[in-house]
């Protein structure tokens, strides 16, 4: 049996909901923690297989050999390209540290099916590349935080008024992307869509529903929810491909006014969890301000800083989640001296921060190098801004470790100390932080490929089409590739 | 085997020997391996001892060929090359970088020698050792670098280690904040020089300093920038070394890291990280030449600075905070060379200076004691030398003494004039967004939002 053969994309969706399945009906928390890490393991392999089998593609698209879709639509519902291959993985890692990094004193009040659930969502929207396909999967994908916040008894009308309008832009631009004749009803889609995407992405001034779910909301809920970053990906396939330049210069003005904003607004912050909002929020809009340049040295960049973001921030926000579960929620207004207690857990809080805002050496090193460089080449002020709000973040990682991990003696005879689940988080981490810092040539150039990718995806759009073209799917941009796909059947695994 | 290959060796020897060091202190810290204080500092002294044979071996050489300009490839750590993007690897063996390497290697290695007796059986012995390594790593890699990127990159390590050494004794408060404070200044010296590698970039499409500086050895050559791009560059660059050598405004850092234990305030702030900002401008020397007016910026940076930091250091009521001012005034003076075009004479100066510094700070702590010793055994205070206040009489007097005993109103301007705007600014922005959020909910602001404005400190940047 060939094992390139598998349906890697499907099974990587599939476990997660057969584990949600299973550990939703279980009533003993641990047991259901076990069948979550079982399924989370599963799909994080299914997902690496994917990424393999894209490797070994001759093509810029993979898809499954048995594809669902083909049985009901006639084409491939899921698929993978240089964009989305390696954050699949990721994404499929990250929701694995969630649950593995979950004290037992939590399990009871974590949902771990409908985390199951989310999982699924995510991977499916990052597996997709047809934009109605993506529009649904987004849609659906923002359930799972309203019921967390719902089970909690906590007031969902921030998020549901957001994510409510967040949809209703999404579809409505969506349908008149797709389906309108005209060219301005489809550049008024193309706003629409910008608009949903900016909301979803948290981009001052509709970034509210951020802070409040971060606040309000389960840590492990707001964090499966915000760092994946689905809105990034919805930006990439939904609305780079048809948006003008002046639409692309108005997000990159946008992005870079609110990566500011929110790294001035972590400095002040208290709240710690509100602190890590703001910080999460800085970096996702800088991700998008070299998203929006569309120059392939910046894209390449944001490419990067996305998958650092999302391993760098992640892993911030669970070893800050540890500490919670260890000494409450914190305030950043007083000194809490836990280093003593838990070395371990302040190096990877430094580590991770200073991961984030590109500190030689870390994951995120050259992605803000070449963002920095790529903003140079638009305008030299958006390097400058970069390089500013990198700056502010700096100042409020290094601020709250000092906070957190220094300046008292902390007494008590509780052991603090990193348990084995954490530690194996914890090296897991380190590894890719550091093994992407110090050999990061594999990753820019896997990122470079699928820049050029993008860029190269949009000439074509915008020559054949005008300002807002009518975006196409991924299977058919293969098959005009001179990719060796059959009709109606475009598979290319091994 | 030819002269080149011996070139190679030994110039990838002295960047290698303290990466090891670095990798196996931090992955002992990492996995939680315990290592003995004993082997600690056996591979301590193997690494620095190796490191600086390697140095010396190289300026052997150098002398022994009559070559003058070395550089060491080791290729693109990252490159793409359909964008002409490199992330160029290269360490350049010259007169200015291998006497800065040697004097590295023998401060640091001295340092470590007196710190391993100093911090015996302290609680943070192995974080000391690990910072020790980070700026170790972090002086060679930027004093020898080729490209302004590989600089920008041991630079920052530099700073990392040198505030997270300031705040070594984290279990007390203030010396935490003064962490902070070295922190900030630090970050805008490092923005300052990024912003400045990516214009160089943009305006000349290079960073390897031989390109960028011409092909003569230092210090000649000539930068390939026009006046008024050798300005723009120039004075970014002047912005971070006052940053990293505590020039005026940033001067306020430099007592405050004092904090640190005294083998770091020695090596670290008084004799080598202080003098990494002369550094950054010698090494952009025929930058500076492009701009009469930048030169004239650094003179007069320079002499203020000396000026200011000779006024301080009289009034100070503590050694170290002295012996701080006292390095400030040299640096002061040092730069002030280097705007002058006297480059020879401000490296001699730091070499010189550096070694003086470290013995001073270093003999300090056992100085105070045998004062006290000379004290009771002849039953009295020693005699004193007049300071400022004796000096000018009248009111300009208690004026001038008391700008110098609060260290110039520095660090009170700045807080004054940045930070509590800022501070006030985005607290009223918070508030304002928490009252939206609160509305949308239809209920009561967050229990934060009950207790009252956040009552955040002054020390924040």
């Amino acid at each position: 049996m060939n094992v390139m053969a598998l349906p890697w994309l499907q099974m990587t969706i599939l476990l997660p909901l057969l584990g949600a399945l299973r550990a939703g009906w279980q009533r003993d928390s641990d047991i259901a923690r076990r069948h979550t890490l079982v399924a989370c393991s599963l799909a994080l392999i299914a997902a690496v297989g994917g990424w393999i089998n894209f490797a070994l593609v001759d093509g810029p698209v993979a898809v499954d050999r048995w594809d669902l879709g083909e049985v009901v639509s006639g084409g491939a519902l899921f698929s993978i390209d240089a964009l989305s291959a390696p954050l699949v993985p990721v994404g499929a890692m990250f929701y694995l540290l969630v649950a593995l990094a979950t004290p037992r004193t939590k399990l009871r009040l974590m949902s771990f099916g409908w985390l199951l659930i989310s999982e699924a969502i995510l991977l499916a929207t990052i597996s997709s590349q047809q934009p109605a396909m993506i529009v649904v999967l987004l849609a659906v994908g923002t359930i799972p935080p309203w019921v967390g916040l719902f089970s909690q008894g906590c007031s969902t009308r921030v998020l549901s008024i957001h994510m409510l309008l967040f949809v209703a832009l999404l579809v409505a631009g969506q349908a008149l992307v797709g389906w309108s004749e005209s060219a301005n009803l489809r550049l008024v889609g193309v706003l629409l869509l910008t608009m949903a995407v900016l909301l979803r992405a948290g981009i001052v001034p509709l970034h509210g529903w951020m802070a409040d779910l971060c606040e309000f909301g389960s840590f492990s809920n707001s964090l499966v929810f915000l760092v994946p970053m689905a809105s990034a990906y919805a930006a990439m396939r939904l609305v780079l491909p048809v948006a003008p330049d002046w639409v692309l210069r108005g997000i990159t003005i946008i992005s870079l006014i609110t990566a500011l904003y929110a790294a001035c607004l972590a400095l002040v912050q208290r709240d710690a969890r509100r602190f890590y909002c703001y910080l999460f929020l800085s970096n996702s809009s800088l991700v998008f301000v070299g998203l929006e340049t569309a120059t392939p040295v910046a894209l390449t960049g944001a490419l990067c800083l996305w998958i650092s973001v999302i391993l760098a921030l992640g892993g911030y926000g669970l070893t800050l989640r540890a500490i919670e579960h260890r000494v409450g929620r914190l305030e950043l207004d007083r000194f809490y001296g836990l280093y003593q207690q838990t070395p371990g857990l302040a190096a990877l809080f430094l580590l991770t921060g200073l991961a984030s805002i590109g500190f030689p050496g870390t994951i995120g090193f050259i992605g803000v190098e070449l963002l920095v460089d790529g903003a140079v080449q638009v305008h030299s002020l958006f390097g400058i801004l970069i390089v500013l709000a990198a700056t502010l973040n700096g100042l409020a990682i290094l601020h709250a470790y000092f906070r957190v991990f220094t300046g008292a003696r902390r007494g008590g005879t509780i052991d603090l100390q990193v348990r084995l689940p954490e530690r194996v988080a914890v090296l897991v981490l380190t590894v890719l932080i550091l093994g992407g810092g110090l050999f990061p040539q594999p990753g820019v150039q896997s990122r470079y490929a699928a820049a050029a990718e993008l860029v190269k995806q949009r000439a074509r759009l915008a020559s054949g089409a005008g300002t807002a073209a009518r975006p196409e799917s991924a299977p058919s941009l293969a098959a005009r590739r001179g990719k060796p796909v059959a009709p109606h059947s475009p598979k290319s695994s091994r | 085997m030819n002269v080149d290959a011996f070139y190679l060796a030994f110039g990838v020897a002295t960047v290698v020997a303290p990466t090891a060091l670095l990798v196996l202190v931090g992955l002992s810290s990492l996995v939680g391996w315990s290592i003995s204080e004993q082997t600690t500092a056996r591979a301590t002294q193997t690494a620095v001892v190796a490191g600086l044979l390697a140095a010396i071996a190289v300026l052997g050489l150098m002398l022994f060929s009559g070559q003058r300009h070395v550089p060491i490839e080791l290729g693109n750590w990252v490159v793409i090359p359909h964008e002409h993007f490199h992330f160029h690897l290269s360490f350049m063996f010259d007169r200015l970088s291998v006497p800065f390497a040697i004097l590295t290697f023998t401060l640091v290695g001295t340092i470590g020698a007196f710190a391993n007796r100093y911090l015996h059986r302290e609680p943070g012995y192995h974080r000391f050792f690990l910072l020790y390594a980070i700026f170790l790593v972090g002086m060679i890699v930027a004093c020898l670098a080729g490209t302004i990127e590989t600089l920008f990159l041991g630079w920052e390590l530099v700073g990392l280690s040198s505030a997270l050494l300031v705040a070594y004794f984290h279990e007390r408060p203030a010396p935490v904040i003064n962490g902070q404070r070295v922190w900030s200044v630090y970050r805008i010296s490092d923005a300052a020089l990024l912003i400045a590698a990516v214009a160089l970039h943009h305006l000349t499409g290079e960073g390897d300093f031989i390109k960028l500086m011409g092909q003569g050895p230092w210090p000649a050559g000539h930068a390939a920038l026009t006046s008024s791009q050798a300005l723009f560059v120039g004075l970014l660059l002047v912005v971070a070394a006052a940053g990293k050598s505590a020039l005026i405004p940033f001067s306020g850092w430099l007592p405050r890291a004092m904090e640190g234990p005294t083998p770091s305030s020695a090596v670290f702030y008084g004799a080598l990280s202080v003098h990494l900002g002369a550094f950054l401008l010698l090494r952009a020397g025929p930058i500076l030449d492009e701009s009469w007016l930048l030169c004239t910026i650094v003179v007069l940076l320079g002499s203020t600075t000396a000026v200011f930091a000779a006024m301080a250091a009289r009034v100070q009521a503590d050694v170290k905070s002295a012996l701080a001012f006292a390095s400030l005034t040299q640096v002061g003076i040092i730069t002030a060379e280097i705007g002058l075009g006297f480059r020879y004479i401000a490296l001699i100066h730091i070499i010189g200076h550096a070694c003086l510094r470290t013995l001073q700070l270093v003999r300090a702590p056992t100085l105070l004691h045998d004062y006290h010793s000379l004290e009771n055994a002849i039953g009295q205070h020693l005699p004193g030398t007049s300071g400022l206040e004796g000096r000018i009489p009248g009111r300009f007097g208690v004026r001038l003494y008391r700008l110098a005993l609060e260290r110039g109103y520095l660090d009170a301007l700045i807080d004054r004039c940045v930070v509590r705007p800022f501070l006030r600014t985005f607290r009223w922005c918070d508030r304002l967004e928490r009252r939206w959020t609160a509305k949308l909910r239809g209920g009561a602001a967050a229990e934060f939002d009950r207790q009252g404005a956040p009552a955040y400190p002054k020390e924040l940047l």
